[in-house]
């Protein structure tokens, strides 16, 4: 008898300018009530201006497991950063 | 809005635990400012007890012990269950609440309790166990929720005790778990701790507006205390040479400090809260320590909470009844909100 509902995870943009930020998960039988439920439990304190809201089965996450190979490559790329290049004294506007 | 039928108190709350869950969250960012320390060997058992010594959170995915993730998935599950049974006790009051807008914050504060259950269901579902799974270990009794709530409210006053004593135990319990080194755990518990002042506060004010009534009123407000006084002290579970879970939670920081110190911390908090009532908590041995600089109590009767955990309460049939009846007559709703999608997506695919 028991079928659960499918798991979403909850995205809010607390004010217009930021981003939409993962708050949390939580179960509903499709899209449209995912969101009426979200509103409900995350924003009851008007904690957002937009929601979102994703089936978690959806999401592919990349794993803490393959952390140091899967990001290695960025690694070695200290110039990457404008802290790598020496800017000569009195160079204006750098 | 709804009529002004009470003065709020003069004084503010001491203890200033927003505070406190707004420092938890502010260590909990600075800690992932910080960053991990780096994995030096393939031994994870070496790797996960490195990020709990520098304070770093453990997340979903991270490999864990199997006695952390069953010690976790324990405590979260029996903590969302008391959120859910704990709706029982004040949502008796809400058809009787003694005006409209006492009746508004009422139900307010009951759909909190509701909210902060699902965001520990969602949390412990982090953990790799089904919220359906944890509903039935509940419903079968497998699972425990707080002994609190097998304890019945009388009146009026009842409402108003559960929020300042019951509630204010549960933060006083709760503010440190927000720097539990459970990532999910610690996060709700931030956003459940700052939901939680409110649910304190209105509950001083029912009984500030009580003891400043009538006198057949004082009397009521102080007849609760007395009544809820000794099982909100022994909310904070068995003394620390009796309780069996402590050492190791301690040990992986999800437990920040112990049983006692935690009781006596709320005991601490509470007497100068009660004097400004006007009102007595029911203890003669309760007094000012000038040497330990804390309040020397009287503990509450540990043989009587482990009566109550064990089933033998005044109200534990009745609220695993109310919640085994309800969670039944719900089936249908689910079912049908279950069909209604399903329908819906054979008609999308059929119209693509």
């Amino acid at each position: 008898m028991s079928q659960e509902w499918p798991l979403w995870e909850v995205f809010v943009r607390p004010r217009r300018g930021l981003a939409h930020s993962h708050v949390g998960s939580l179960h509903a039988p499709d899209a449209r009530s995912a969101l009426h439920n979200a509103r409900d439990l995350y924003t009851r304190r008007q904690e957002g201006v937009s929601i979102w809201v994703v089936p978690a089965a959806a999401i592919t996450a990349s794993s803490p497991d393959e952390k140091d190979a899967f990001f290695e490559p960025a690694a070695d790329k200290v110039y990457r950063h404008p802290t790598f290049y020496e800017v000569p004294e009195g160079a204006p506007h750098l | 809005m709804y009529g002004n039928d009470f003065s709020p108190p003069d004084e503010p709350l001491p203890g200033g635990l927003i505070e406190q869950v707004e420092a938890a969250e502010a260590a909990l960012r600075e800690a992932a400012e910080r960053g991990r320390p780096a994995r030096e060997t393939g031994d994870l058992q070496a790797y996960f007890d490195s990020l709990i010594s520098a304070d770093q959170k453990i997340e979903p995915r991270d490999w864990m012990p199997e006695a952390y993730r069953k010690t976790l998935i324990r405590q979260i599950a029996q903590h969302a269950h008391s959120e859910i049974i704990g709706m029982q006790p004040e949502g008796n009051w809400i058809t009787r609440a003694p005006s409209l807008k006492r009746k508004a914050i009422l139900i307010a504060k009951v759909q909190d309790e509701a909210g902060h259950g699902l965001y520990l269901y969602a949390a412990a579902e982090t953990l790799g166990v089904s919220r359906d799974e944890l509903v039935e270990l509940l419903l079968e009794g497998r699972q425990k929720y707080s002994s609190i709530f097998n304890y019945p409210t009388l009146n009026w006053a009842d409402v108003g005790a559960i929020g300042w004593l019951v509630d204010g135990a549960a933060i006083t319990n709760q503010v440190p778990l927000c720097r539990c080194s459970y990532g999910p755990y610690a996060r709700a518990m931030i956003r459940i701790c700052k939901e939680e002042s409110f649910h304190q506060r209105q509950g001083y004010e029912i009984l500030y507006t009580l003891a400043h009534g009538t006198p057949a009123q004082k009397e009521m407000a102080q007849d609760a205390i007395n009544r809820w006084w000794y099982p909100a002290l022994a909310m904070f579970g068995p003394p620390d040479d009796a309780s069996t879970h402590s050492a190791q939670s301690m040990a992986w920081k999800i437990k920040r400090f112990s049983n006692d110190e935690l009781r006596q911390r709320f005991v601490n908090m509470c007497v100068p809260q009660v004097e400004v009532l006007g009102l007595t908590l029911p203890d003669p041995n309760l007094r000012w320590n000038e040497e330990r600089q804390a309040y020397d109590f009287t503990q509450p009767d540990f043989d009587e909470l482990m009566r109550v955990i064990k089933g033998d309460g005044p109200c534990n049939r009745q609220r695993m009844s109310h919640r085994r009846r309800v969670h039944a007559e719900g089936a249908w709703v689910r079912e049908a909100a279950a069909a209604y999608a399903a329908k819906q997506r054979v008609r999308e695919v059929a119209a693509a």
